[in-house]
């Protein structure tokens, strides 16, 4: 069962001081597809993604990711099998091709490997142009597409993405969109967004998390057409009060 | 004002026609300044990087310490080293006093706080992302520390330009563990003040346009630096 988890998440929990963000998240992920976890704002969906992503340690609870505990040991090897484009991006002082080969660069790779790889992931998100440009000469939309590079760039099996579109014009989300679907025929993609139409269009697997806690989770078709509690149809709907 | 002029005519004339003590002082404080220069590098990048980047008790007393490094009296580190150093004190059978590596100690002394305090701002204004997305796409912990440097680089490379500019216009410490001696401890700092004394306005002089010069390109690197941050 365990190997057919890409990662399975128990009685996860966390706090910040005095804050509790998260409160006993048990989340199953299949290895293959794309799990959506979607909610209201301040529903602590960055934070999880922060532990599920092995960025942060939960204060309670366990996370396996492939049938290996995350125990501290194991976290950097486990890490390499993963990457993550953030909702805001945070590009290197470097050249785009520079950023879109960093990963690669991580694990040692050679640098013509590098270079290739690299170009193809910008190739694939509709940036290639920008490849001698300064990172910091981007815009909000283009950075974001370096982003996804970057994290394309090193093939991982579980690919993380927070609000990938939120910065893109509709063709660059289109075309962002197309990726994470051709992407996640082979590897595991967990994304996290607001946005339920790109949730309904994307997603195989979802869940809601509500106020630190996860209300519901399973085939995406389920939870977002037929939602088992009242605070996923209430969010889905619309009509959940702010 | 005339022999102010004629100051000027002869140091020229000194700078043009490559005088050997002239040109020698200037090498001595170049190289002396620079090792310690680097020496402080290496002790105050790595501390103000720990100190900038982790968290842990007593860091806000830790960086009030080397804040308060950063305005080192430079003749209290003078005489410091001065007691250390002497035959009389505990480091004084390594005989270093008067000579250029007890400059070098000196200026180390008063370069590292600087350095390392400047390194603390340096790394604690890069975004905290930075860390996160090195970590997020494999780097070990070492790596993404590295990385966050990496992106520090320009204000890292001011806080070495201002340690070095710090020491190599420095003259008390110098004087007082050095001891100035003719063609072995003498600076360009300690030659002028001992020049001007003597009356010899026109090497004083010589050696005055040479440390402007550099002290100018010093602040042009830093300018330059802090314009493309």
């Amino acid at each position: 069962m365990a190997r057919e988890l890409a990662i399975d998440a128990r009685g996860l929990g966390h706090r910040y001081g005095a804050r509790e963000v998260l409160r006993n998240v048990n989340l199953q992920v299949p290895r293959g597809g794309v799990f959506c976890i979607f909610g209201p704002n301040g529903a602590g969906k960055s934070t999880l993604l922060r532990l599920l992503d092995l960025l942060e340690t939960p204060t309670e609870g366990r996370i396996i990711v492939g049938g290996v505990e995350a125990l501290p040991d194991a976290r950097p090897a486990l890490r390499r099998c993963m990457a993550t484009a953030f909702q805001s991006p945070y590009l290197f002082r470097a050249s785009v091709e520079a950023n879109a080969a960093y990963g690669l660069r991580v694990r040692g790779r050679p640098r013509r490997e590098r270079g290739d790889r690299a170009r193809e992931a910008l190739e694939r998100v509709g940036a290639i142009s920008l490849l001698r440009l300064p990172a910091w000469r981007l815009s909000g939309g283009e950075a974001q597409l370096v982003s996804i590079a970057r994290a394309l760039a090193v093939q991982p099996e579980i690919l993380f993405l927070d609000e990938p579109t939120g910065n893109l014009d509709p063709p660059n989300a289109g075309r962002i969109e197309a990726l994470i679907r051709e992407y996640a025929a082979a590897n595991t993609v967990v994304l996290v967004t607001h946005n339920l139409f790109q949730a309904r269009r994307l997603a195989h697997y979802a869940a809601f998390l509500h106020q630190g806690e996860l209300i519901e989770q399973g085939r995406a078709e389920d939870i977002l057409n037929l939602p088992r509690d009242d605070r996923t149809a209430a969010f889905i709907s619309g009509e959940m009060p702010g | 004002m005339h022999d102010i002029i004629l100051g000027f005519a002869h140091a020229w004339r000194l700078l043009i026609t490559g005088d050997q003590d002239v040109w020698g002082t200037v090498f001595r404080s170049l190289c002396v300044s620079g090792l310690s220069t680097v020496v402080g590098c290496a002790v105050g990048i790595p501390v103000g990087a720990v100190v900038g980047l982790r968290r842990f008790r007593g860091k806000r007393g830790a960086v009030a310490l080397l804040n308060l490094g950063m305005s080192l009296p430079p003749v209290v580190v003078g005489l410091i080293v001065y007691l250390l150093l002497s035959r009389s004190g505990p480091l004084g059978f390594m005989r270093l006093l008067f000579s250029l590596s007890a400059i070098v100690i000196a200026q180390t002394i008063l370069a590292a706080p600087l350095i390392a305090a400047l390194t603390v701002s340096a790394v604690e204004s890069v975004d905290r992302r930075a860390r996160m997305v090195a970590l997020s796409l494999g780097a070990s912990d070492v790596r993404a520390t590295l990385t966050l440097l990496g992106e520090a680089r320009f204000a890292l490379g001011a806080a070495v330009i201002a340690g070095f500019g710090a020491v190599i216009s420095e003259v008390g410490a110098v004087m007082m563990v050095g001891g100035n001696i003719a063609g072995h401890t003498r600076v360009m700092t300690t030659a002028i003040v001992l020049q001007t004394g003597m009356g010899q306005i026109d090497v004083a002089i010589a050696l005055g346009i040479i440390l402007l010069l550099i002290a100018f390109i010093v602040n042009f690197g830093l300018g330059f630096l802090q314009r493309w941050r």
